[in-house]
């Protein structure tokens, strides 16, 4: 039982780090129904520029915790967002409306770009940093065995707690998240009552890459450990996440999120660690076949 | 309703039995019945969002009907067929029913004859043995190819697209494409075709060019049409037999002529003050066949 | 567009100019501005601000003279380069017999030339494979227009195949060679058959997923596949069972250069090689030429044009695309046990996602169903990093990058002329098509 727990807990913190990620598809799917391949780097770039961050902070001197937290989440998000702008100006407007892989080719390709590009700005090396929040509650004990939650834990928690709130909230409520849902539903349409369709588009990008960053910077933060590579899995797995909660669905994302990050934190717990990753891309294969609109999506009827 | 209807003679061949269609709350067809005969064109009308693409979508296997029978008398094969138990791709394979698009469905880059040597796939795919015999080049799939082109060739004789068989199918002129659609779903040889608006977008003369084409096909193939149209006038003209769909229930059902003096129709289609004058185009649609 | 557009607006190009700088330093600040290090075991960062500085710089002029190009150079260069590759396309087209026979003797000469080394034997031999799993992608990406992200994984299958038929049960390549592509055939119907319903997206994702999936497991599975060490010492192939490449001979074979009465000279068995995968990958052209003229071959390319009109005309969309996905899983299977017997070592290594990119890639930059297009990516993809060895760590950032490119400025790839598969009329076709 107290192994379960820990394992959930854990569970938990892993699923709110894919959920943020998974947004970022969810959303870029559901506007202009592609699969934005670079999502994951776009989350790699993310833990750099925190990372970068935090030594930046630890070079000049000690900088009050939660000012240093608050200081890598806004640079994160920040220049993060640039970059999901850049690369959907770049690699895949002018592609709108051409054969339909081709934005997913070239996606791959800005993939395999923006890997290497870090690899070769930052080095191939893992970088590991030293834990900025240490220390946690112990919950309950017995047995010798200690179920802990760490402040780290809570602080990704609640922050993925309170950006989702927000932007459901931006989704519902604003003018912006109107616009949204019209390009969604009808790109030809909204642009004709007025909706800046390309605006929109950017924006969304914008969006996810920022929730992508928040992602980045919890996972600098949890493992301590990041490298050009760790977007690939981590968009795999996010991904898997979208289509599990039901691709376009928000709150699927998030849900398809936390059940992936339980998978996977009770999989390693309680089987083998080393076949965690298959257990995720099963699961996406198993829904894919078995309920390809997700859990919470909608199904899609053919227009012929 | 069916005191609306009207009986209208003939062979059955499509038989349509309390279809209904619904998609979450939406009723798209309510509770549709009725048949369409061998030889004759069988004409679906009805204002727009009337469910008529719906009924052709359920009878070829793209939509599962939430309720009904669809029952296909095959004249050949002697068999009946229960369509909304078949998969989509066996209906126009083994029932024989083919179908074309609202909006123009070809292989845009591959040439006008190969989207017609596809039409023939499943005879093809048997003569070359799934393939082995045709890898090794044996005389008689090149027999049966040739057999196959030939049937393209008749199609494009018919549809005026002969000298044209060469081109990327993308690149013909619009009301060319129609009737190159019409070519291939016959390629199938089919014993019923459903034509989605063939005549949508064409001009006066290509439109006359398609009511000869369709009364050469019920007379010289001898199978039946069922046919969603717009152009009222070119309904009026062609059809022998009319079902008047509205908000997916029959209002109508019988002759043209029938159906044109129904009063649910003129409701239908002009709101419901009876006594409203026809505007002038409908009026003249309506009565241009009379005259 | 209003004469005064088109003239030069100097003050809005530099303003445009200047944006893009701006943001291009905003992209590089983090990334490139500051660079991580290990000082004494912990990370550390220095300032480099000269990175951000250079990547402005160049885009502020790179834009300016794009922009200026646009309005001016370009469109007239952009005209004429379309030109150019749409005349090379069609001097391609119309003389490709011609075009073949040379490549063809120049390859079968090839070895025989002073140029033929190991190394360049090698080389060429490394080309090839790529060059017939580029063929053995198109027929599942450029003809049934299915996305396979997973390409890797067959020949991952057919590699290990081998490897372990040879290993274990001391069978000859000449047994396994078919029986590898059997197996890799039937892992792709085993996989093809759920996933094949799919749409194109999510099949990709799927069969990324599924290239992953057999990696991991080749990793892990330690008593079966050897995990991360691979299986070494696998055994190279006989002369068609008639002779042995060694000085000696063995296993009771004559040594080749005794059985066809030449000196012995140990290129003698990289030569084979070549001319081993040369025939495996022609055949796999040939199968490609003959069955896109076939019934089945004509269904795969109207799947890809419209799979919707392809069910209303009767074909059977899952059996149809699931025959192109196990044709391509099976030549991928020979090109894998070819692998294995020519490293005579393999490893999960050489079967990760990059390799599926590269494969694609080619398939993609080539264009769509080009088969000289393959030839021509491969050319370019795999000896272009080869002869820039130098500057190897950017080979793969170049790769991405001209990924995105040719996708942005020819999505349907670089040769991408579709040739009839049968003609009823004798003239060209393609004179009418551009009239229009």
């Amino acid at each position: 039982m107290e192994y379960f727990t820990q394992q959930l807990i854990n569970g938990v913190t892993l699923g709110s780090i894919y959920g943020l990620i998974a947004i970022g598809y969810t959303m870029v799917y559901g506007i202009i129904g592609m699969i934005n391949f670079a999502h994951g780097e776009v989350y790699m770039i993310g833990a750099f520029v925190s990372m970068i961050t935090f030594l930046i902070l630890t070079m000049i001197g000690g900088v009050w915790l939660p000012l240093a937290l608050l200081a890598a989440l806004i640079m994160a998000m920040l220049f993060t967002s640039i970059w999901g702008w850049t690369i959907e100006r770049m690699a895949y407007r002018p592609l709108r409306g051409s054969f339909r892989l081709a934005p997913l080719i070239s996606a791959i390709g800005m993939s395999i770009f923006l890997q290497n590009l870090v690899q070769v700005l930052q080095g191939a090396r893992v970088k590991p940093m030293q834990a900025l929040i240490s220390g946690g509650f112990e919950i309950m004990e017995k047995d010798g065995f200690t179920v802990t939650i760490s402040y780290l834990q809570i602080f990704i928690i609640i922050l993925t707690i309170v950006l989702m709130t927000i932007f459901t909230l931006i989704i519902n409520k604003t003018s912006l998240g109107r616009a949204q849902r019209a390009t969604e539903q009808d790109r030809t349409m909204a642009a004709l009552i007025g909706v800046n369709v390309d605006r929109t588009i950017s924006t969304t990008f914008v969006m996810g890459a920022a929730l992508a960053a928040v992602a980045g910077l919890m996972v600098t933060l949890y493992y301590g450990v990041i490298d050009f590579y760790i977007g690939f899995l981590a968009g795999m797995k996010a991904f898997t996440a979208a289509v599990l909660g039901g691709i376009g669905s928000l709150p699927g994302a998030m849900l398809g999120g936390l059940l992936i990050g339980l998978i996977e934190a009770f999989w390693s717990g309680y089987f083998t660690i080393e076949y965690k990753d298959v257990a995720a891309f099963s699961i996406l294969v198993l829904v894919l076949i078995f309920r390809p609109t997700g859990l919470l999506g909608k199904p899609e009827i053919e227009k012929v | 309703m069916s005191d609306q209807s009207q009986e209208v003679s003939g062979v059955p061949l499509l038989e349509v039995e309390h279809l209904t269609m619904r998609f979450g709350g939406l009723v798209a067809i309510g509770d549709l019945s009725f048949t369409a005969m061998r030889e004759q064109i069988t004409a679906l009308i009805g204002p727009n969002g009337a469910g008529k693409t719906t009924v052709f979508n359920c009878l070829t296997g793209f939509y599962k009907p939430t309720e009904g029978r669809l029952t296909l008398h095959h004249p050949v094969k002697q068999e009946k067929f229960y369509l909304e138990q078949m998969d989509g791709f066996r209906i126009p394979q083994v029932a024989g029913v083919a179908r074309t698009f609202q909006n123009i469905r070809l292989f845009g880059n591959m040439t006008v004859l190969e989207n017609l040597l596809v039409a023939q796939h499943n005879n093809l795919m048997r003569a070359s043995g799934f393939s082995i015999f045709g890898l090794l080049g044996l005389p008689n799939y090149k027999h049966s190819e040739a057999e196959a082109v030939e049937l393209a060739k008749h199609w494009l004789n018919q549809v005026g697209l002969y000298n044209k068989a060469d081109w990327n199918a993308g690149n013909l002129p619009y009301g060319d494409q129609r009737r190159l659609e019409i070519a291939r779903a016959m390629c199938t040889r089919p014993q019923a075709l459903c034509l989605d608006e063939p005549a949508a977008g064409l001009n006066p003369k290509e439109t006359l060019e398609m009511n000869e084409l369709f009364q050469h096909i019920k007379e010289v193939e001898k199978i039946g049409l069922l046919l969603i149209e717009h152009d009222m006038s070119m309904v009026m003209e062609v059809s022998d037999h009319v079902v008047v769909l509205d908000y997916g229930r029959k209002i109508s059902d019988g002759t043209p002529e029938h159906v044109k003096n129904d009063p649910a129709v003129i409701r239908a289609y002009l709101g419901e003050e009876e006594d409203e004058e026809l505007p002038p185009e409908v009026a003249q649609d309506m009565e241009g066949e009379n005259a | 567009m209003s004469v005064q557009n088109q003239k030069l607006d100097m003050l809005a190009l530099l303003k445009e100019a200047g944006i893009a700088a701006l943001i291009a330093a905003a992209l590089a600040l983090p990334l490139a501005g500051f660079k991580t290090f290990d000082l004494n075991g912990t990370l550390t960062v220095e300032p480099r601000f000269n990175h951000v500085l250079i990547a402005a710089v160049v885009v502020f002029f790179g834009r300016l003279l794009i922009s200026i190009g646009q309005k001016t150079f370009l469109p007239p260069i952009g005209q004429a380069a379309g030109n150019t590759a749409g005349s090379i396309g069609h001097i391609i087209n119309k003389n490709k017999t011609l075009l073949l026979v040379l490549l063809l003797a120049a390859a079968i000469i090839f070895p025989f030339s002073p140029m033929a080394n190991r190394h360049s034997l090698d080389l060429a031999v490394y080309v090839l494979i790529y060059v017939m799993l580029g063929w053995g992608l198109n027929i599942v990406v450029g003809l049934a227009g299915l996305l396979d992200l997973g390409y890797v994984a067959f020949y991952a299958v057919g590699a290990y195949s081998y490897a372990l038929l040879a290993t274990t049960y001391d069978l000859s390549f000449w047994i396994c060679l078919p029986m590898a592509g059997i197996f890799a055939a039937s892992f792709g119907i085993i996989l093809g058959f759920p996933v094949l319903r799919l749409r194109g997206d999510y099949l990709a994702i799927v069969t990324l997923g599924f290239g992953e999936i057999i990696r991991v497991i080749l990793l892990n599975w330690y008593e079966f596949t050897g995990g991360p060490d691979g299986i070494a010492s696998i055994p190279k192939p006989s002369f068609f069972g008639l002779a042995e490449f060694s000085k000696r001979g063995k296993d009771g074979l004559p040594p080749f250069h005794e059985l066809m009465g030449i000196e012995y000279s140990s290129l003698n068995k990289f030569i084979f090689f070549y001319f081993l995968i040369m025939a495996l990958a022609l055949i796999t052209n040939l199968f490609t030429l003959r069955i896109r003229k076939l019934p089945v071959g004509r269904a795969w390319e109207a799947l890809r044009e419209d799979e919707t009109a392809c069910r209303s005309l009767g074909i059977n969309p899952t059996n149809t695309k699931l025959s192109a996905f196990a044709i391509g899983a099976m030549f991928a299977g020979f090109a894998g046990s070819f692998f294995a017997t020519r490293q005579g070592f393999i490893s999960p290594e050489s079967f990760t996602f990059i390799e599926s990119a590269i494969i694609l890639a080619i398939v993609v930059l080539g264009g769509m169903g080009s088969q000289v297009g393959v030839v021509l990516a491969s050319l370019l993809l795999v000896l272009g990093p080869e002869i820039f060895r130098e500057l190897a760590e950017y080979r793969m950032l170049a790769f991405g990058g001209l990924m995105v490119l040719v996708m942005v400025w020819k999505p349907r790839g670089l040769l991408s002329n579709r040739a009839p598969t049968i003609r009823l009329h004798n003239e060209d076709p393609s004179e009418q098509g551009a009239a229009k």
